[in-house]
């Protein structure tokens, strides 16, 4: 600490003679304010800093200046990548992932986190299917059946979780094997189709059997969406108004910044958690019934990439891996980027092994810009 | 806005009047350490309640089971007259007891707004406050800036702000600050200036003597004596579980209170005499 102004200042008046002059307790005085001084100097310095100020106060401007680049990027190396037609595929590619990446953002902002989100997603729609299907229950109720199933297996995450203490890695580390083993004894591994055959459920079906309603297509000239992409969109609007708007949600936040001062500030802490959770599986069951009208069937062996993806679209979408820290929209920015990279390295020709290179290069990113922003704190 | 006690008497010194706060034969351990063995604390109108006690002496836990953030295992709690019982921090906060606990308690990502609202946060009207729950963040901002600038806190300026930005004296300031805001009957501070350079700490003595002047009571944890013999009109002191002794900063030393404390004399006030 070589320039503490009153100290030079002093020596410089007084001669070589050292400040023994100055009551103690003034000394300390000056000193602190010399400190303050200078803690504001640093604060104050660089286009660096401010960068880092701007990335703390809007979480979601890093994803969304990493999604326009990489968009812009495969434009350059593919044009058309930008065509509304490829981004309408995009979309409804991302559906699926795109809602489990809600439930995880929450969970992720207590400072949890979610390995059990494609199973737990897998055995909603295989019970779904099964209803519906093989017990010949209305489709609506078996829908309903299906989110309130999941719903209460996010309980059964968020117990453990919050009133058994265990720690939400371990928790759903067991439940994704539970959730998969459960969902493959109750299909035998085989797939269910509507009607009979995929191609009469989709043409008998689609109009009448509540499930596939997620399925059906909305054009505007050649932007084509699903109800299911509408369905994924309404979900964000929706959990990102909570969070933001809602009491709820701000306690979501104060539980992962800071449980004990959480508690302290009077918020039964362990219940939050727990709704948490089971608000995440209600929205898991939703995903899948995004995820049985784009495919049209009932199958146990999806992309079991699912359950990592959407960890990694939230954790690129700048929700903070400490919890109490992102945005949901942040989320979504996160979930297309990963979108963009899987059908722009397609498109170029690349090979797929470089998907999980990008993913994990994003990723680690990701998590280092994190620790940089939250750096910010002195 | 009731915030600083207008039902309090104004009274310097705390008269012959019934204690706002009073809790009885308070017992707590955990596990085999006994943090409580039966402590006696009255807090009376207008009155700066200074506690002191080596690190250890059960002070945290002592203003915890006041204020709901811990159960006692035994003894009663009296706000004006009344038993109460405690069922966590909020039930204690509704009846007008606030606290600025050692660790702070704010959520350092949230903003400033909404760490003095943590817990309490005010809905808007309409169907937009009963059908979606809707924040009424325009409000709570307004208030929050205006209890800030009531409060005299000049270093905070931007309300906005997360509290991980700010200075640890300004994070001070925002927990006594809430605390301050919404306390109407008692105040609990527990060593607010700990973590302070000396000049953050006179902003934060200045303003609990404000707050005192106000009529508020407060009970006022400190290891800085000369600042509580500045500012208490008694000191109790707590030594192993025990009220030792309760002084008078007018008629006692401070060495007098060290010496009790750390048990190198024996209390000559009795607890119970109140100075
Ligand atoms: N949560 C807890 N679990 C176990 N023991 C505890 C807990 N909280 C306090 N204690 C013990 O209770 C005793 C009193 O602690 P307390 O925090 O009340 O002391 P204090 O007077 O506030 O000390 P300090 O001046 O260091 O803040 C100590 O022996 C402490 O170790
Ligand atoms: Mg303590």
């Amino acid at each position: 600490m070589a320039n503490l102004p009153r100290q030079d200042q002093l020596v410089s008046d007084r001669g070589p003679e050292p400040p023994r002059a100055v009551p103690a307790g003034q000394r300390e005085a000056h000193h602190a304010e010399a400190l303050e001084a200078a803690r504001h100097r640093h604060r104050w310095q660089g286009p660096l800093y401010s960068l880092q100020r701007l990335l703390h106060r809007h979480a979601a401007l890093g994803p969304l200046l990493v999604l326009v680049l990489s968009a812009g990027v495969f434009e350059l190396l593919h044009p058309g990548f930008l065509r509304l037609e490829n981004i309408s595929l995009m979309l409804q590619q991302l559906a699926v992932l795109g809602s489990l990446a809600i439930g995880q953002t929450m969970i992720m902002l207590t400072a949890g986190i979610d390995l059990s989100v494609g199973a737990l997603m897998i055995l909603a729609q295989m019970i779904m299917g099964e209803l519906a299907i093989n017990s010949g229950v209305d489709p609506v109720l078996a829908l309903v059946i299906g989110v309130a199933f999941g719903a209460l297996m996010g309980l059964v995450n968020g117990a453990l979780t919050a009133r058994v203490r265990l720690p939400p890695f371990i928790v759903t580390l067991g439940t994704l094997g539970i959730f998969t083993a459960i969902g493959l004894r109750l299909s035998g591994g085989a797939t269910l189709f509507f009607g009979g055959s995929a191609l009469a459920g989709s043409a008998i079906s689609s109009s009448s059997n509540a499930l596939l309603w997620t399925g059906t297509f909305l054009s505007i000239g050649s932007f084509t969406v699903t109800t299911g992409v509408l369905l994924m969109v309404a979900l964000y609007i929706v959990f990102a108004y909570v969070l933001a708007w809602t009491a709820w949600g701000r306690h979501v936040y104060a539980v992962g910044d800071d449980l004990n001062a959480a508690r302290l500030a009077g918020i039964r802490v362990r219940s939050l958690i727990a709704s948490v959770y089971v608000v995440a599986g209600a929205i898991y069951g939703l995903a899948a019934w995004v995820q049985i009208g784009r495919v049209g069937s009932v199958s146990p062996d999806i992309s079991s990439t699912l359950n990592l993806d959407s960890i990694t679209a939230v954790v690129i979408g700048g929700t903070s891996l400490f919890g109490g820290r992102g945005v949901m929209i942040g989320t979504l920015f996160g979930a297309l980027i990963v979108q963009v990279f899987n059908t722009g390295l397609e498109l170029v020709g690349v090979n797929a092994l470089y998907l999980p290179l990008a993913e994990g290069i994003l990723v680690i990113s990701a998590v280092a810009l994190d620790h940089w922003i939250r750096a910010i704190k002195d | 806005m009731a915030t600083t006690g207008e039902e309090a008497l104004g009274t310097e010194q705390p008269g012959p009047s019934a204690p706002v706060l009073s809790a009885r034969d308070m017992w707590k351990s955990y596990g085999r350490v006994v943090a409580l063995r039966g402590v006696d604390i009255d807090v009376y109108p207008g009155e700066v309640l200074g506690l002191v006690g080596d690190n250890g002496a059960g002070k945290s836990t002592l203003i915890k089971c006041i204020s709901g953030a811990e159960y006692p295992d035994s003894g009663t709690i009296f706000l004006e007259g009344q038993e109460v019982v405690f069922h966590g921090p909020l039930a204690a906060r509704h009846a007008g007891i606030e606290v600025v606990h050692q660790t702070l308690g704010v959520a350092p990502q949230l903003d400033i707004t909404s760490n003095l609202y943590l817990g309490r946060e005010v809905r808007r009207g309409g169907f937009r406050g009963s059908v979606f729950r809707m924040l009424d963040v325009r409000t709570m901002r307004r208030q929050a800036a205006e209890k800030v600038k009531s409060l005299g806190i000049a270093t905070i300026q931007d309300i906005t702000q997360a509290v991980e930005t700010l200075s640890g004296g300004q994070r001070q300031a925002v927990a006594v600050a809430r605390a301050a805001a919404f306390g109407s009957k008692v105040l609990i501070m527990d060593e607010p200036t700990a973590a302070l350079g000396v000049r953050e700490s006179g902003q934060v003595h200045q303003l609990i003597a404000s707050l005192r002047d106000s009529g508020l009571p407060i009970i006022l944890i400190s290891h800085n004596m000369p600042a509580l013999w500045d500012l208490a009109n008694r000191v109790a002191i707590l030594r192993l579980g025990r009220v030792a002794a309760i002084l008078a900063p007018a008629e006692s030393s401070m060495e007098e209170a060290v010496a009790i404390m750390t048990g190198a004399k024996a209390a000559s006030h009795p607890p119970g005499t109140n100075g």
